[in-house]
């Protein structure tokens, strides 16, 4: 909404600078985004008239001009405009004048004519974008008054950012009562005397949707000259409220539009078909509207109608054909109510959005209609002339909003807001704001008017007291927070810890949206079904990821593009599986490595990172949460299949899986290196076993080595749950010191160098157990995966 | 002394000045103080002596002996300083070199602005909460006192999957969620990501917010307005000016918009705040009956404040940086500027 505000000091003129105003405003909860000047800065302009006129001698498209500008002599002013005639009123720029962009009007010869001054176009005065001549005055416009004195150029345009349940300051007068109240004065209800009725023409109106449309007014003006030129102080404040001058009867609707936030709608009556209806649309209907454009109606859209077709989309644009043009004599005047709710969602349904439609939807007084049509009849008849009929209308009451009076509670007062407040400054603020206050045992009865939709319960009353009061004067207070011990939950590791320990290990965190491109994540996991957008923003960002290694393939790409030769990145966050069983979102802990192993340095050999460095960094991650994972083989549509695993808890639930890119994706996507992965389920990570205590064996360890000869295929894991398998106690621990193939192994075979530690809770072990146990452990190696002692 | 004596001393301290390292001075030790060595053979003659000469004779061995072992302590003590030093300077580094190992990166900006927000609210007991993404029509709007048509609807620019079915557009869900499952009294801050259907220079689809509220008996606006206040502040670590504003939410009632001075310009007016000297950081209110009512709780007894901010802003203003779009770029050179 953006308004003039010397036509809003017009209706309450507050003792307050702009600036004020506006903060009153702002603070009041209607926020004003903007203030610009009305006009450039310009001076020395006058009210002139052109008295004669010669053909200059020099040139053809010049004239050499008698003005008078309030002076005792006229001046003499060249001028090449087509439209200058003689007795014209136009603005004159005098000698001295300064012109919007520091433009000097200076004494000067124009082809040897001497010209004192500039006659200038609203281009000129910075009025309007572009002009095809100069700008015309009215008749009456005082000879030698400053223009902007005479044009009220000294006024500043206030933009307000409205929230949409304050449709009730979608007008002039709205704005000046919430002023008036701020203020603790009076405004000037817009006043005026309705034009008698002098004929008795009408249209029949019927209205069919009485739920949509309760209210419907409307009445013939003939005779009416749509030529007629808009009066200056009107085209002005339509100017400054941003709509353009479209003829006087446009004009006048567009003007109560914006004093009262009342839309009409005028038909030219010579072009409707018997009488008018209010109805819903039929199937396959069309309309073409005012804008060009020609919508398909649907069955559901409210339309008005004559009886052949529809004229206009109810309460959102009117038709071409039937609108008003240069050549209307008649016209159709209609002015009515449409049930917000009910005409809610219609206009966007066809992609429009229009002054009228932004007000019915948010809700227009309902009491307002007749005043309204009054008023554009008295300014129309003002500017065109004509007759008006009589009003004919179809009402329905019990379908008109049903204003309840809603209770405040004095104590209400006190326990919401914290402030008490006298009786009689309730009264004051809901009375200025235009409800009906009675005062009952507890507090007050207030019935809302009709123009405030946003009044239905206790607290809307109360926000009205606290914005008026002002949000800044209401007291703060140090809440005094009732404490209660803080949980430990060792059981589970927050999330944090995590994070930190991969920052700590030189992992970047990095945030990437939550919707991927399909055809990547189709590359990436071609079984998973996806959950699709119905509106994405691009095809790059359709559907939600299944996994977090999209984005971070793409974030490693955007870094490896801009020259960074080692990327390692982790994020967090859900990953969406459309299952059989429905939607699951789970929440995800994943990351990326590539490049060197270590940042390039002098101290370090430029290794390119593998799986076990990867492996080494989860491996980390598994002991902050004392969990004694299992790493198997896995095969993974992304991953590389002899270089990927999937990782299991003690209980053998999954938690996640890491591994290499398979080569033909790091090709596919374009990464020059090898990319190695891992995505953890955050829930089943941070699980935590709360460590037991072990007693201590108070008697010494040994450690015994074994260098094993096993084929290729037999995996470390096989070895060491081989040798746990035994159920010797005695046996703490099993590490793998080493790995040889080569010269002295057979092709085919692998050296495995095993150390392991012995030890018993009772005593000393001797070596005859010692070997007892180291050849027990042997023989069932032996026997279960053909491990043979190296030579 | 004797001749053979002074002999053997001047041999001894000669061959002790003559020895180059500690294996040579251990040799000459032994060939002097050995078993077998000079002035042992020395003593050994002693007991060949009357035992009137013994003592003086003996004296006189011993004082050779003596002057030879302290001339042997010293020129061992030299040789060590030499090789101690020796060592110390062969052992030299440059120090300025860079430390070895792996270096250490950082969270996004994002994630630190987060933790900040919720350890402050931590530390009065404000539990976090989290809750899904993907939401259904009734706890991103209906639940909220947002019907369909609804005007505000309209200014969520909703990603859907089908009539019922969002990207949340807002972490209010999160309240009705955790109202749902629990009784008051609620301290509660849900921190998470949003999605919007709009995407330019100021906007991305995807951002974060933290919705915080507390229902209590006897909560008021001052209560609200107090807390605001004080996080305000402990987040930006500084006194810095807050105004409420009366706005507009479906979910609140009164509700308001916080806006902080320009952190900026310190509220002169520039660019970044439009020229008005404040910057918006946040809407907030006393938590709308309907909603109560949506979530069965009595709205008699109890009322509570609901505020809701965003992170991205935050971490602009608090950080400095002036293009939105770098928080999802993820360009290392921007995230290593936060480590």
């Amino acid at each position: 909404m953006q308004i003039s505000e010397a036509w809003l000091r017009e209706l309450v003129n507050p003792p307050v600078s702009t600036e004020e105003l506006v903060e009153q405003l702002t603070m009041a909860g209607l926020e004003v985004d903007s203030i610009e000047p009305a006009a450039a800065e310009f001076s020395g302009v006058v009210v002139a008239e052109v008295i004669s006129i010669e053909q200059h001698s020099n040139a053809d498209k010049l004239k050499v001009c008698q003005v008078a500008v309030g002076e005792t002599e006229p001046l003499q002013i060249v001028c090449g405009a087509n439209n200058v005639r003689v007795g014209l009123k136009i603005p004159a720029a005098l000698i001295g004048a300064v012109l919007p962009g520091d433009f000097k009007i200076k004494k000067s010869k124009l082809r040897g004519e001497l010209s004192l001054g500039m006659l200038c176009s609203e281009k000129e005065l910075g009025l309007a974008p572009d002009a095809d001549g100069l700008m015309e005055l009215s008749a009456e416009a005082p000879v030698g008054t400053d223009i902007r004195e005479y044009l009220s150029l000294n006024d500043s345009i206030i933009e307000l950012d409205l929230t949409p349940n304050r449709a009730d300051c979608l007008s002039l007068e709205g704005i000046a009562r919430e002023v008036a109240v701020l203020n603790k004065m009076n405004w000037a209800f817009v006043e005026f005397i309705p034009v008698e009725v002098c004929n008795d023409s009408v249209v029949n109106v019927t209205v069919e949707a009485k739920e949509e449309c309760p209210r419907y007014l409307g009445r013939l003006i003939k005779n009416v000259n749509s030529t007629a030129e808009t009066p200056l102080w009107m085209q002005e404040r339509l100017r400054r409220s941003g709509l353009r001058s479209l003829g006087p009867i446009v004009d006048v609707t567009n003007y109560v539009l914006l004093e009262l936030g009342q839309p009409l709608h005028a038909f030219d009556a010579e072009k409707l078909t018997g009488s008018i209806t209010v109805r819903v649309s039929d199937k396959n209907e069309e309309l073409a509207l005012l804008n060009d454009q020609t919508v398909k109606l649907d069955g559901v859209a409210l339309v008005i109608a004559d009886d052949k077709q529809p004229l206009a989309l109810a309460g959102v644009m009117g038709g071409k054909p039937s609108s008003v043009t240069g050549e209307t004599k008649d016209i159709f005047l209609e002015c009515a109510f449409f049930t917000p709710i009910k005409i809610a969602g219609k206009a966007r349904q066809f992609g429009l959005h229009t002054d009228s439609s932004h007000r019915f939807e948010r809700g227009v007084d309902f009491t307002l209609q007749e005043r309204a049509i009054e008023r554009a009849t008295q300014l129309i008849i003002d500017i065109s002339g004509g007759s008006a009929g009589p009003i004919s209308k179809d009402l329905t009451e019990e379908t008109l909003p049903q204003i309840q009076p809603v209770d405040l509670r004095l104590k209400r007062i006190e326990k919401v807001l914290g402030i008490s407040m006298a009786n009689e400054e309730v009264i004051r603020i809901f009375e200025g704001l235009g409800m009906q206050v009675e005062t009952v045992s507890n507090g007050w009865r207030i019935t809302p008017p009709g123009y405030r939709f946003d009044i239905a319960i206790e607290a809307d009353l109360l926000e009205e007291i606290g914005r008026i009061y002002g949000y800044n004067n209401l007291p703060n207070s140090s809440l005094l927070m009732r404490s209660e011990l803080g949980k430990a939950e060792e059981a589970l590791l927050p999330l944090e810890r995590i994070e930190d320990m991969l920052v700590d290990r030189g992992y970047q965190e990095v945030i990437t949206y939550s919707f991927v491109d399909e055809s990547i994540e189709q590359a990436i996991v071609p079984d998973d079904e996806f959950i699709r957008l119905k509106n994405p923003i691009s095809s790059e960002l359709s559907v939600m990821r299944t996994t977090l290694w999209c984005g971070l393939l793409n974030a490693a790409l955007y870094n490896t593009k801009r020259q960074q030769t080692r990327v390692r990145l982790f994020e967090t966050g859900l990953r969406f599986l459309n299952t059989n069983n429905g939607m699951i979102q789970q929440k995800m802990i994943s990351g990326l490595v590539l490049g060197n192993r270590y940042s390039e340095k002098w101290s370090e050999s430029t290794n390119k990172v593998d799986f076990f460095d990867l492996k080494g960094d989860l491996e980390a991650l598994f002991h902050l949460v004392n969990c004694n994972v299992q790493f198997t083989a896995g095969n993974h549509s992304a991953l590389h299949p002899g270089q990927s695993a999937e990782i299991f808890t003690e209980e053998g639930e999954k938690i996640g899986i890491l591994g290499m890119l398979h080569p033909t994706l790091e090709k596919k996507l374009g990464f020059e290196t090898q990319v190695y992965l891992f995505e953890l389920d955050q829930d089943l990570l941070c699980k935590r076993n709360i460590p037991k205590f072990k007693v201590l064996s108070k008697f010494p360890s040994v450690r015994r080595d074994m260098a094993l000869i096993v084929k290729e295929k037999i995996s470390i894991d096989d070895i060491i749950k081989c040798i746990h398998f035994c159920k010797e106690d005695k046996i703490k621990n099993v590490l793998v010191f080493d790995i040889y193939r080569g010269e002295g192994v057979e092709k085919g075979y692998k050296s495995v160098g095993l150390g392991l530690t012995l030890q018993d809770m009772e005593q000393t072990l001797t070596e005859t157990e010692i070997d007892a146990i180291f050849t027990s452990v042997l023989e069932r190696l032996n026997i279960n995966i053909k491990a043979k002692l190296r030579e | 002394m004797s001749a053979n004596l002074e002999k053997i001393l001047k041999q001894g301290m000669q061959a002790l000045a003559e020895t180059k390292d500690l294996n040579q001075l251990d040799q000459v030790r032994v060939t002097y103080l050995g078993k077998k060595g000079a002035f042992t053979l020395q003593m050994k003659e002693l007991g060949k002596l009357d035992p009137d000469q013994r003592r003086s004779v003996g004296q006189v061995i011993n004082e050779a002996k003596g002057k030879f072992q302290l001339k042997l302590e010293e020129t061992r003590a030299t040789m060590q300083q030499v090789l101690l030093e020796a060592r110390l300077a062969s052992e030299s580094i440059d120090v300025t070199l860079p430390g070895r190992g792996q270096s250490v990166a950082g969270l996004h900006p994002v994630t630190i602005t987060l933790r900040r927000i919720s350890k402050i609210f931590a530390n009065v007991g404000f539990k976090v909460v989290e809750g899904p993404e993907i939401e259904d029509d009734y706890h991103n709007f209906e639940a909220l006192n947002i019907p369909a048509h609804h005007p505000a609807r309209a200014m969520h620019d909703t990603f859907y999957f089908d009539a019922h079915t969002v990207l949340r557009t807002h972490t209010s869900p999160v309240q009705i969620r955790a109202m749902e499952a629990q009784e008051p009294p609620l301290r509660v801050i849900a921190p998470g990501r949003v999605y919007r259907c709009d995407s330019d220079v100021t906007h991305t689809p995807m951002f974060h917010q933290v919705e915080g509220f507390l229902v209590d008996t006897d909560v008021s606006f001052a209560d609200l307005k107090g807390v605001v206040f004080e996080f305000l502040r402990a987040f930006f670590e500084k006194d810095i000016p807050v105004r409420f504003r009366p706005s507009y939410f479906p979910f609140t009632e009164p509700s308001a918009e916080v806006d902080i001075e320009c952190v900026m310009c310190e509220g002169k007016g520039c660019r970044v705040c439009g020229h008005t000297g404040w910057l918006e950081v946040m809407g907030c209110g006393m938590i709308h009956p309907e909603v109560f009512k949506s979530v069965e709780i009595n709205s008699d007894k109890y009322t509570g404040f609901a505020f809701g901010m965003g992170v991205e802003r935050l971490a602009m203003l608090r950080y400095g940086i002036n293009d939105l779009r770098m928080f999802f770029d993820n360009d290392l050179k921007f995230l290593e500027q936060f480590n």
